[in-house]
């Protein structure tokens, strides 16, 4: 990894000397390639978990009852409209009249039935199952009506239903969508060479068609960051929407083909720490490791500046956001005193670290800062399945460090000794079901708040950096999102000019 | 040679056999869950339990093996846990580019490796000979991925001769080509350096021999001598190194096609195994494995071809 690493900044050194000249090429201007990381296996969000089903097809090619802004807000989707009872437990849906599906059939209320008994089955493989799990009956009083009935108040609900994994699949094809997707949106599903590229094209039939730019989308699965910045620079690519590689964007800024957008993500970064075993059960030495930690040295050191530290477990451009990043702050001298005090100072510590570029440098420079205070750390590499099976599933670790890319994700600190965190702790449990069923915005902000100062006084991770959004787009590509609050970007709204 | 060609086959089976338990004990054993790779961080522990007995993984690793290896010899190497296709399917779609890579590879290294050996024996001692020994040095030194870094840099982004990767599909058989232009070469050069290599020495060792001089001496062009009468009788040493460069460039394709972003057996290799998805990396082995030997059996075939001594021994 460190050779490919090298091998990244010679590359990039080498196109900043040898570049800058290259006519722009021509482009049809209704249609777009876009570079992703990821391909996935499945193009089925209600059965795969891979973030770029999501990212290529959730709200383009599949449509939920709700789906989410740029910047956080619930708004209507197949659902036009919608009531909740006084108590937050019915919630009365009117879905869009008229709406199609890509094979032809009609979109009614049966068809949100069958999705929502679909993921909430005993056989179901949702991948998100538990969002599915404060609903007690779906019903559908007539075709364009469909009455969702909770059995507990849930804050989160309408933000969840907007998500890939909540997508309307009908019936009819459902079966089928892991090859060959139909849902209701803008964009209908063309073809897919796997291992190559799928192509999108525009749904003339939708609702919204007529603000629709893009006649054409074509992903096209470029995974290694050299070779991606070679696409974007030889101009097969017009977009680049979640670049993995910070070090090589100044080349993209200096260049005037290209604008560089970098937004956020719902990304934290945290070094984890197994709560269940010694010495990470004792609060001193996790509130140790966060004095020793420097976060604005990994955030130079591993994303190249381009990231913000964070304090807690919440992302900075959240509306409950408290700053808790001086909390503790970096003295090594004051954690090799605690580490002493604890009777760690000397020990030996290992930090397994899955194969991701902002994790495996973050690694080498925690694993410095941490022998500065005393505390000698072994970094070891492990393979994505490896990290799974043997950190995520049998807690066989002490520290690792990951990014939790999902929103609302605090939960995690109430899911009890059996997540991987090794975290149970009454006092957050009772604060997250206070969270979850709090439906005044404001007094649930107030909780939420509450419940980042209480991880970052129980220290119960080191809190890093919120993962950024980094975009790479040709100049006059607009319409991409800067930051993403969600797994999915709409193209509805992305044009070429 | 009827005894040969059964001792061979069965070898070939053998081979396999063993690698089939390798690779189906390996996969297995290694840490990783397909279902949780599949449904990710966030899934229930039912959703999980439902998707493994989907897949069938809750069978004993025995009984698997077997109703795998049942399956396989019928030509049925079953569904990919990830793509939900058939295996053969996804083999299908990806073999002829890795084949046409495989292949276009092997010819640009022999027709380089055999010109360059060649020179150099000839200028022995000469400029010419020292800058093919410093060039091929350089060739081995080189990793094939960086070696595919600077080509892209040069052909694709600044020049624009050649896609920086990708495949538009056989369909567009004049782009098809032009997108494996770099990639061959890539995948050629480092393997010609070694091929030349061999070549060079081969090629004076049998220059050394009583009868070249003969040759020469009965008034045959050098050249004449050294392409019609010393380089058939060099052959056999580099035949075994192409052989096994064949095998090395089958597997180089993984490296190549992943730095290219080519739609080939290597990128799906490489994806299936960060996947765990089971029956695609078991059928891929097997495949790669099979090419492996069969390589080595047309090696021992072409021996008998260009040494007629060889065939009374076989």
């Amino acid at each position: 990894m460190t050779r490919l690493h090298g091998s990244f900044l010679t590359f990039a050194a080498t196109l900043a000397l040898g570049l800058g000249a290259g006519a722009g090429g021509a482009l049809a201007a209704s249609s777009i390639v876009i570079g992703l990381q990821q391909e996935p296996t499945n193009l089925d969000p209600t059965a795969d978990a891979t973030a770029s089903i999501d990212g290529m097809l959730t709200q383009n090619v599949y449509e939920s009852l709700t789906i989410v802004s740029e910047s956080g807000e619930v708004l209507p989707a197949l659902a036009e409209s919608w009531t909740v009872s006084e108590d937050g437990l019915v919630y009365t849906f009117n879905l869009v009249q008229g709406a199609k599906y890509h094979d032809g059939t009609d979109f009614d209320s049966a068809d949100v039935v069958f999705a929502f008994s679909r993921a909430m089955a005993e056989d179901s493989v949702n991948p998100s199952k538990s969002i599915f799990k404060p609903i007690d009956t779906v019903t559908a009083p007539d075709a364009h009506t469909v009455v969702i009935t909770l059995t507990r108040k849930d804050a989160f609900f309408l933000f969840n239903m907007a998500q890939g994994d909540a997508s309307i699949v009908a019936e009819e094809s459902a079966d089928g969508n892991n090859a060959t997707p139909v849902g209701t949106g803008p964009f209908k599903f063309d073809g897919w060479t796997r291992g190559d590229r799928l192509t999108l094209v525009k749904n003339s039939d939708w609702r919204g068609a007529g603000d629709v730019a893009l006649d054409k989308v074509e992903f096209r699965f470029i995974s290694d960051a050299a070779a991606a910045t070679a696409a974007m620079m030889s101009e097969e690519l017009d977009a680049y929407p979640a670049f993995p590689a910070p070090e090589l964007l100044p080349q993209f800024e200096a260049d005037p083909r290209f604008k560089v957008e970098v937004g956020s993500t719902e990304g934290e970064v945290i070094l984890a720490m197994n709560n269940s075993k010694p010495p990470f059960d004792n609060v001193e030495v996790r509130r140790a490791i966060s004095y020793a930690i420097n976060r604005d040295e990994i955030i130079d050191g591993a994303m190249y500046g381009q990231a913000l530290p964070i304090g807690s477990f919440y992302p900075p451009h959240g509306p409950a956001y408290v700053d808790l990043t001086g909390l503790y702050p970096h003295d090594a001298e004051k954690a090799k005193a605690m580490f002493e005090e604890a009777g760690v100072a000397g020990t030996t510590m290992t930090l397994r670290v899955p194969p991701f570029p902002y994790a495996t440098r973050s690694a080498e420079i925690i694993q410095a800062e941490l022998a500065d205070a005393g505390v000698d750390v072994k970094v070891e590499n492990v393979e994505w399945g490896f990290w799974i099976d043997e950190i995520y599933k049998k807690k066989n670790y002490d520290m690792t460090i990951i990014a939790h890319t999902a929103p609302n994700d605090m939960g995690n600190f109430a899911r009890g000794p059996g997540y991987f965190y090794g975290y149970d702790d009454a006092t957050f449990t009772a604060l997250w079901d206070e969270i979850q069923t709090e439906a005044d915005p404001d007094k649930r902000n107030d909780l939420l708040k509450k419940g980042q100062e209480y991880l970052a006084d129980q220290a119960v991770h080191g809190f890093l950096f919120q993962m950024p959004r980094l975009s790479v787009l040709k100049t006059g590509v607009d319409g991409f999102w800067a930051s993403a609050p969600v797994l999915y970007q709409p193209l509805a709204g992305v044009s070429v000019n | 040679m009827t005894y040969y060609l059964a001792r061979r086959m069965l070898s070939f089976a053998l081979t396999l056999f063993a690698v089939s338990i390798v690779v189906f004990a390996a996969m297995n054993v290694l840490p990783g869950d397909p279902a949780l790779t599949i449904l990710g961080l966030d899934a229930t522990e039912d959703a999980l339990a439902a998707l493994r007995e989907q897949l069938g993984l809750n069978a004993p690793l025995v009984t698997r093996y077997f109703l795998w290896v049942g399956h396989a010899l019928t030509g049925d190497f079953g569904v990919s846990h990830s793509f939900g296709v058939p295996v053969s399917e996804l083999i299908g779609e990806r073999l002829p580019l890795t084949v046409s890579l495989a292949l276009s590879g092997i010819v640009l290294t022999v027709v380089l490796a055999l010109a360059l050996g060649v020179g150099a024996a000839a200028n022995h001692g000469k400029a010419g000979d020292w800058g093919v020994m410093f060039l091929s040095q350089i060739g081995i030194a080189i990793p094939a991925f960086w070696l595919s870094m600077l080509l892209v840099i040069l052909f694709a982004v600044k020049l624009r001769w050649f896609p920086p990767g990708g495949f538009p599909g056989w369909g567009e058989p004049l782009d098809a080509m032009r997108s494996l232009v770099l990639p061959t070469v890539a995948l050629a050069l480092v393997q010609s350096a070694v091929l030349a290599r061999v070549t060079r020495s081969s090629v004076l060792e049998v220059m050394r021999q009583d009868y070249v001089r003969t040759a020469r001496a009965t008034g045959f062009s050098h050249r004449r001598v050294l392409w019609l009468h010393v380089l058939p009788n060099a052959l056999v040493p580099i035949v075994t190194i192409v052989g096994m460069q064949f095998a090395a460039l089958v597997t180089g394709t993984i490296v190549i096609e992943n730095v290219f972003y080519l739609p080939g057996l290597g990128r799906l290799i490489f994806q299936s195994i960060s996947n765990r998805d089971l029956p695609t990396v078991q059928a891929l082995v097997m495949l790669f494995a099979a090419i492996v030997v069969t390589a080595n059996f047309v090696v021992d075939l072409v021996y008998v071809l260009i040494d007629p001594r060889l065939k009374s021994r076989a």
